[in-house]
């Protein structure tokens, strides 16, 4: 024996999970979502606007990972880009954008979401809010047009009704709604929305891989949107027909891509078993109260940043009992 | 098949088809052989003899020096060359006898002798076992004579026998279970006969479904003995894992022990070294070895006299046929990597795993991402991302707040991490630390 033996401290193997392959996995689960968001531009808006969804991908993933090369430039830190999560913060947040959206402006909001939520906060695993998210909030703070234009003005939907289902359903009731949208659009992404989030069939295609891969777990996702549906149910306007209200509260709007998408970001949701389903459960119910009794007809994206705020809070009182110590039983 | 396990755990690459096939070949030693003092846990034993004595096989050459030590025996025939430090496969220099084999192989009086254990009283077993020498085999050493005489017999109602042998690479056990599964139910009836209110269950993890199936068979007409199949996942053979498993829900934590919930738990080369000792008066001088690795050329395992130097027995297994990366004495688990293969097989010593690529000490921690799968891994229930704040800042007393204490270092966190964070080896010193400050 002439090399080295290494000698490390136990254990001397490792899973093949990584930070990387984790983050890569959440990117392709966002494929089918994606595809069918730049297809629903297309067929309902014309090529301009799918065009432009398109280019609006790009360059908010571009503008992601360069905030983030540039950053680590700038401090002289290690260069994380290739770990991925730059990447899934980019798509998270083109995805959230309307069709019609000038490309710069999401890429502000990159910018935004890297340097300020993530960066400065000590970078990954160390932001308290999701940075795509806080993001896209930051945008439709500043850019409240743009950021809600999910119609073009020229388009054939614009002369049926101006909203998504969400708007359309909060203003005229869900059997006016109804008349302008049918469940399958809805399950099939065929409805105005931001590019990400209206498909169903795809959102829940790329979560089906992200749960094979046990790169996300059931209790958050299940919990949310089990709460929204039971919230909806109970707090459905006198006279509408529930059961369907209840239906368009859960697959007319973002809650499917919230929920599995990006409540189950690892960085900003508990750590604790017990403390992801209360998680859910608070989701659950601040999603419902801002759609409901709220002026706006979406509330996913500020359930969820105000919910990563809870977080810590959340895990101090669901801490685990270690082995042992719970039940002195014999 | 109603399978028990427990709460936690992962599943590595188990690497137990390198060697589970082959028959335990007993090979004798050709040099030196050099006898620890610390082959157990607690006080290290006394030498009793000096440089220039001859010992026989079966002799004790160091007695036990506290309530918590053991006796050891000679292995083999010979002469006292010399009591000096060696080197011992912990990594770690001890106080070691060392022994010249003559070869003879001479034994002391009544050495091998049959006798019938049914007559036996508890005094005349427990004097037995303790006179043998005998300590837990499967790498902790607590010294068996202390561990079956517990403050009250009656209050004993499980002996378990941990043959779940969960650790990647390891087959001595299996081996064991197929080769001599007649001297395994003996040693838990002698077991049995010091508790008469104790159920005998025998753990086996569901990948070793033949041992399963024999020792079932074996112990059809034995009311006291029952198998129970567990399922395979790492680490199920933790005592606490497989109490948990085998006795439907009793947690032991790290202030007591087996016996104050009523177990006594030893596993399947102690039973059986139990029943050499009580039924043919042979003291601890032997145990199973598993030499493996893709580096070895016949993986197998080996049975073995105490003291023997590994190098001999990876000669035995056909020699090295790839340059090792790492060598590790032990399992990949929980394991130490060695830097020196010149060191004898101790009581606790169950492998020797030599491997042609270590892709460990290359890998950079990263940022922890909170993905949670060392808290779903850690079977204590912990959550070792909070413990690892506490550790890395060497804050011990926050690591005993958030239950660091309750960690074994079994090192399902570290190999779940996807940022490769080197969990268990900051535990291990933030536990030393507290033990220290306790």
């Amino acid at each position: 024996m002439n090399k080295k033996l290494n000698v490390s401290a136990s254990p001397h193997v490792r899973s093949k999970d990584s930070t990387s392959s984790i983050m890569r996995d959440v990117v392709i689960a966002m494929v089918p979502t994606t595809i069918v968001g730049i297809a629903n531009a297309f067929m309902n808006f014309g090529s301009g606007v799918g065009i432009n969804s398109i280019l609006v991908i790009l360059i908010t993933m571009a503008a992601a990972i360069g905030a983030e090369y540039v950053y680590e430039m700038i401090t002289k830190k290690p260069i994380t880009i290739c770990d991925w999560s730059a990447a899934v913060t980019g798509l998270i947040l083109a995805l959230n954008m309307p069709h019609t959206i000038a490309p710069w402006i999401p890429a502000l909001g990159a910018v935004f979401a890297i340097v300020i939520v993530k960066m400065l906060y000590g970078g990954l695993g160390q932001n308290f809010m999701n940075p795509a998210l806080a993001g896209r909030c930051f945008l439709l703070i500043s850019f409240a047009g743009p950021m809600t234009g999910f119609i073009p003005a020229d388009s054939a939907l614009a002369a049926v009704t101006g909203a998504t289902p969400l708007a359309d359903m909060k203003a005229n009731g869900v059997a006016a709604m109804l008349e302008h949208y049918s469940m399958m659009d809805m399950v099939t992404g065929m409805i105005p929305g931001t590019i990400g989030e209206t498909s169903v069939i795809a959102l829940l295609l790329g979560a089906a891989y992200l749960l094979y891969k046990k790169v996300i777990d059931w209790k958050i996702p299940v919990t949310y949107i089990a709460t929204v549906a039971l919230f909806s149910l109970i707090f459905a306007p006198a006279g509408s027909d529930r059961l369907m209200y209840m239906l368009a509260m859960v697959f007319g709007g973002g809650l499917i891509f919230g929920a599995f998408f990006m409540a189950t970001d690892y960085v900003t949701s508990p750590i604790t078993p017990k403390g992801q389903i209360v998680f859910g459960i608070c989701l659950g119910l601040l999603t419902g109260i801002f759609r409901i009794f709220g002026g706006s007809a979406e509330g996913v994206s500020y359930a969820i940043i105000f919910c990563n705020l809870l977080v810590p809070l959340i895990e101090k009182f669901t801490m685990p009992v270690p082995f042992g110590l719970g039940k002195e039983k014999k | 098949m109603n399978l028990a396990t427990f709460i936690g755990g992962t599943h590595p690459y188990d690497g137990k088809e390198l060697s589970k096939d082959r028959p335990v070949k007993v090979v004798l030693p050709k040099g030196e052989l050099v006898y620890s003092m610390s082959q157990h846990l607690g006080a290290p034993a006394k030498p009793i003899v000096a440089k220039g004595d001859r010992v026989l096989v079966g002799q004790r050459i160091a007695e036990a020096s506290a309530f918590i030590s053991a006796h050891i025996c000679s292995s083999v025939s010979g002469t006292v060359k010399s009591i000096e430090p060696r080197l011992l496969p912990g990594g770690n220099m001890c106080q070691a006898i060392i022994v010249e084999n003559d070869g003879l192989y001479e034994a002391v009086e009544g050495f091998g002798e049959k006798r019938d254990y049914t007559k036996l009283s508890k005094e005349e077993i427990r004097a037995i076992v303790k006179d043998a020498g005998i300590v837990g085999m499967g790498g902790a050493g607590f010294p068996n004579h202390v561990k079956i005489t517990p403050k009250d017999d009656n209050a004993i109602d499980y002996v378990l026998v941990n043959a779940a042998e969960c650790e990647p690479y390891l087959t001595s056990d299996y081996r064991m279970l197929l080769e001599q599964p007649e001297k395994l139910i003996g040693g838990l009836k002698i077991l049995l006969q010091l508790f008469d209110k104790a159920q005998g269950v025998i753990g086996i993890e569901d990948n070793k479904m033949d041992a399963i199936e024999l020792l079932t068979k074996m112990t059809e007409n034995e009311p006291r003995i029952k198998v129970q199949a567990l399922k395979t996942k790492y680490p199920q053979g933790a005592e606490r894992a497989l109490i948990y498993a085998c006795t439907g829900g009793r947690e032991v934590h790290s202030a007591i022990l087996p016996a104050d919930m009523g177990c006594v738990v030893d596993n399947v080369d102690t039973v059986i070294s139990i029943y050499n000792a009580v039924a043919e008066n042979i003291p601890l001088i032997r145990r199973i070895v598993t030499i493996t690795g893709d580096c070895v050329k016949t993986p197998q395992n080996f049975e073995v006299r105490t003291g023997t130097n590994y190098a001999e027995l990876v000669e035995e297994a056909g020699g090295l046929i790839k340059e090792p990366e790492k060598i590790i004495s032990g399992g990949p688990m929980m394991g130490k990597a060695l830097f020196d293969i010149n060191v004898p097989v101790t009581k606790t010593s169950s492998a020797m795993l030599f491997l042609s690529h270590d892709d460990v000490a290359a890998m950079e921690p990263t940022a922890c991402i909170r993905c949670g799968r060392c808290v779903n891994a850690c079977p204590s229930h912990l959550v070792p991302q909070i413990m690892i704040e506490y550790a890395e800042r060497n804050d011990i007393e926050g690591f005993k707040r958030v239950g660091g204490m309750e960690c074994y270092e079994c090192g399902s966190c570290t190999y779940v991490c996807p940022a490769k964070r080197r969990l268990t080896q900051a535990f291990a010193y933030a536990r030393a630390e507290g033990r220290k400050r306790k």
